[in-house]
């Protein structure tokens, strides 16, 4: 309890804050510019949608700035390795990077909404201020700047126009169309159902990031908010002028107001992380540019490739994940996929499962029709950035681990448990970590192959070194059809399970949670047990519940602390 | 992007596009801007291109996230058949909605997006993509008794199941039910 209490407030601390950042910087703006002295005339011209119009463009800045920071990993992976104090709770705010990022990303669409809205009605008011029926002082203003000496307030300067043509003869109407084009586009094939039926489309389209930033930048060019001038102000007192704009071109008492644009600042809230962003790129270039030599190429049923390549300087912890490219199949796409490999071997390797248009395309390259074996240097060339992320070190850490993975989500738990064999292996026992649960429930039979050697290997690894009590496994099979059922149901009485060969029974079904979490809470009674799950979201909303269930609520009885890997 | 069914980004884009449009057409209308009547007509635009693009098309491979629920107006746009299944008429539909709102400021950003889910609606038309209606699964009556199988019409002891099959019409005597050369009498009282 304590723990997930912990973890989950550190997630609200930081989004508390952040929407605290956005009040304040919001309510400050428009506290000033409804109360600053300079803009008073152009407060007459258009109300308080300017001050709405500026509070939303300071939020904008600040979304804007923090929004590329989720999405560099290098300075992530930097932050996360030299981050000393409250090491785990920091780590796992980090592996939140994205949802963060969506997080800002509404936040940009929010507040340019409201930018939108105060612009449209600031234009509307500009126009009606130059209209034949204006008087006062609305008329007066909106015909500064008609003579030499006068620095002009309203932007509109004729009424023979409308108010679209208006927008598209200024630089900030045309970048402002453009960007919220931009952002447009980006959202709309950015939603998780996109982005789950075609990974590609949502990623090349949100490269037009690059117009959005570009036109942040030269928005604010052409200044056409205007506030007086300082010197203005101190020749032509606003409280005692107002009334008198009639005798402003006499110049006496009240000389001609002066007026003059604020320069614009967005580009200095984004140029810090837009340079960070451009060395992540340059990096990830770097990266693409080194060499990375393929040693091993197996082709395991149901669509699964797995890949051993080498590359200099590579140095990885398990549950980390690298971005691959193949230049042959497309030339700019990057896809992420979980490393599989310990960090004591000395290659590291991905298994790779067909599930779309690129991975799909890999496996035609990579197995030749017909399983003749290519050989390894016609194979083509593939470039490797990463390995980034990565919570599972974590497991380590805790005297008890569980570790839970569905179908494909096994493979972060493959290098894992790969890395815990190695360190079985060196030294006589293992620091800290006294007992391993793993389970792994997986719909398809022959998708347990590549990862049953390991387990048979794990297997006879632990009864050699005597340590057959460290890993307990459990394998959960969801799936099967009537004549697997009769082959499994003849071959029920043998000593090795007839489907994975490992001394473990496979099991038939779904497990059953309760009884899983009750036996475990019972075995270790005063344990904090780290809980790691790999897997679809239902899945993840059980086991949490689980988590929360049996931990005890006396501080010194079982305590579950459930970590989800995501990608 | 071989695969990618172009259909279901201009959906998003087209139901992006239509609550832009009422938002601008409720701006403009509200604030009664010049040529605001352009804002009410944006609003009804607006209005229908949300329920016409509403209910998501079946995807050609794999399965499809349901709108909350769009099951509703999946009934009435299937109505229209080849109209609402054609892409080629929602790409014209699309474009001919966007013309009018383009002489108001407040609603170009909604012609600019609706132009662009028009363009992408076309090319998904090009590519001969259809709009399918996600039909509700028939709730499959449980078969009673049909995977039953019938049970054995005689006492043990029975004969392998393939004896049991072959026709009694070959031996009259021992085939047929079990004929007990000791009278059993049933202990039930």
């Amino acid at each position: 309890m304590v723990c997930w209490i912990l973890s989950e407030s550190v997630s609200i601390v930081v989004v508390l804050s952040w929407l605290a950042v956005n009040l304040y910087l919001f309510i400050d703006t428009f506290c000033w510019y409804e109360g600053e002295e300079a803009f008073f005339y152009t407060r007459i011209i258009l109300g308080s949608t300017l001050a709405w119009a500026r509070a939303s463009a300071a939020c904008l800045n600040f979304n804007c700035m923090l929004i590329l920071l989720p999405v560099s990993r290098n300075f992530i992976s930097f932050v996360r390795g030299t981050s000393m104090c409250c090491r785990g709770l920091w780590r796992r705010q980090l592996d939140k990077n994205l949802k963060f990022h969506e997080l800002v990303a509404y936040g940009i669409a929010a507040n340019a909404t409201i930018h939108l809205v105060a612009h449209l009605f600031n234009l509307e008011r500009y126009h009606l201020g130059q209209a034949e029926d204006a008087e006062g002082l609305l008329a007066a203003l909106s015909k500064l700047g008609n003579t030499p000496n006068e620095s002009y307030l309203n932007p509109v300067r004729t009424l023979h126009t409308n108010t679209t043509t208006e927008l598209l003869m200024t630089l900030a109407g045309i970048t402002g169309l453009v960007i919220s084009l931009a952002l447009i586009l980006i959202m709309t094939s950015s939603t998780e159902f996109i982005r789950q039926s075609s990974y590609e489309l949502f990623w090349y389209t949100h490269h037009i990031f690059i117009i959005f930033f570009v036109g942040l930048a030269i928005h604010g060019a052409g200044r056409i908010i205007r506030g007086q001038t300082g010197e203005s102000l101190t020749l032509h007192n606003v409280t005692f002028c107002r009334h008198r704009y009639a005798e402003w071109q006499a110049a006496t008492l009240c000389p001609v107001p002066q007026f003059s644009g604020k320069e614009p600042s967005a580009w200095k809230w984004t140029l810090g992380p837009v340079v960070l962003y451009a060395c992540e790129r340059i990096i990830r270039f770097w990266r693409f540019r080194q060499e990375v030599v393929i040693t091993k190429v197996i082709s395991h049923p149901s669509a699964v490739l797995e890949l051993h390549m080498k590359k200099r300087d590579f140095k990885m912890a398990p549950g980390q994940y690298i971005f691959i490219q193949c230049p042959s199949i497309s030339p700019l796409e990057w896809h992420p996929f979980t490393l599989t490999s310990a960090p004591q071997e000395d290659f590291f390797s991905v298994h790779i499962r067909a599930s779309g248009d690129w991975t799909e395309a890999l496996l035609k390259v990579f197995v030749a029709e017909g399983q003749v074996p290519k050989e390894l240097c016609s194979l083509p060339r593939l470039a490797v950035d990463g390995p980034f992320g990565g919570s599972l070190t974590d497991v380590f850490h805790y005297p008890v681990s569980v570790c839970i993975a569905a179908g494909i989500g096994v493979t972060p738990f493959a290098s894992l448990l790969k890395s815990v064999w190695y360190k079985c292996c060196e030294s006589q026992s293992l620091p800290g970590l006294s007992k391993v649960y793993f389970y792994w429930i997986c719909r398809d039979a022959t998708a347990f192959e590549w990862f049953a050697d390991l387990l048979l290997s794990l297997e006879t690894q632990m009864s050699e070194q005597g340590k057959a009590h460290l890993l307990s496994y459990h394998i959960f099979l969801t799936g099967w059809d009537e004549n697997q059922a009769i082959h499994i149901a003849l071959h029920w009485d043998e000593s090795t399970d007839v489907i994975t060969g490992l001394k473990q029974k496979t099991f038939y079904g779904r497990p059953n949670w309760n009884e899983e979490f009750k036996q475990i809470a019972y075995n270790h009674p005063s344990s904090t047990i780290g809980v790691f799950f790999c897997g679809p979201k239902a899945m993840s909303k059980t086991l949490q519940k689980m988590c929360r269930l049996y931990s005890s609520a006396d501080p010194r009885g079982v305590h579950f602390c459930y970590n989800k890997e995501n990608f | 992007m071989g695969q990618i069914e172009w259909a279901m980004w201009a959906n998003e884009q087209a139901l992006a596009s239509g609550l832009i449009l009422i938002t601008g057409g409720i701006v403009a209308t509200a604030g009664r801007f010049t040529q605001w009547y352009f804002g009410t007509y944006s609003i009804a635009a607006g209005v229908f291109i949300c329920l016409l693009e509403y209910p998501r098309g079946k995807r050609k491979k794999g399965s499809t996230m349901e709108r909350c629920g769009q099951k509703y107006m999946t009934s009435v746009v299937k109505l229209f058949g080849p109209l609402t299944r054609n892409y080629y008429v929602r790409a014209v539909l699309h474009l001919l909605l966007s013309v009018p709102a383009g002489f108001l400021l407040a609603t170009i950003l909604g012609t600019a997006c609706l132009a662009i889910a028009s363009t992408i609606y076309l090319l998904a038309a090009i590519r001969g993509e259809q709009w399918i209606p996600i039909e509700p699964k028939p709730k499959e009556r449980p078969q009673v008794g049909g995977t039953i199988k019938q049970p054995p019409t005689n006492p043990p002891p029975r004969p392998p199941a393939e004896v049991r099959k072959k026709p009694s019409v070959e031996e009259e005597g021992a085939g047929g039910p079990q004929v007990n050369p000791i009278p059993v009498t049933d202990e039930v009282v």
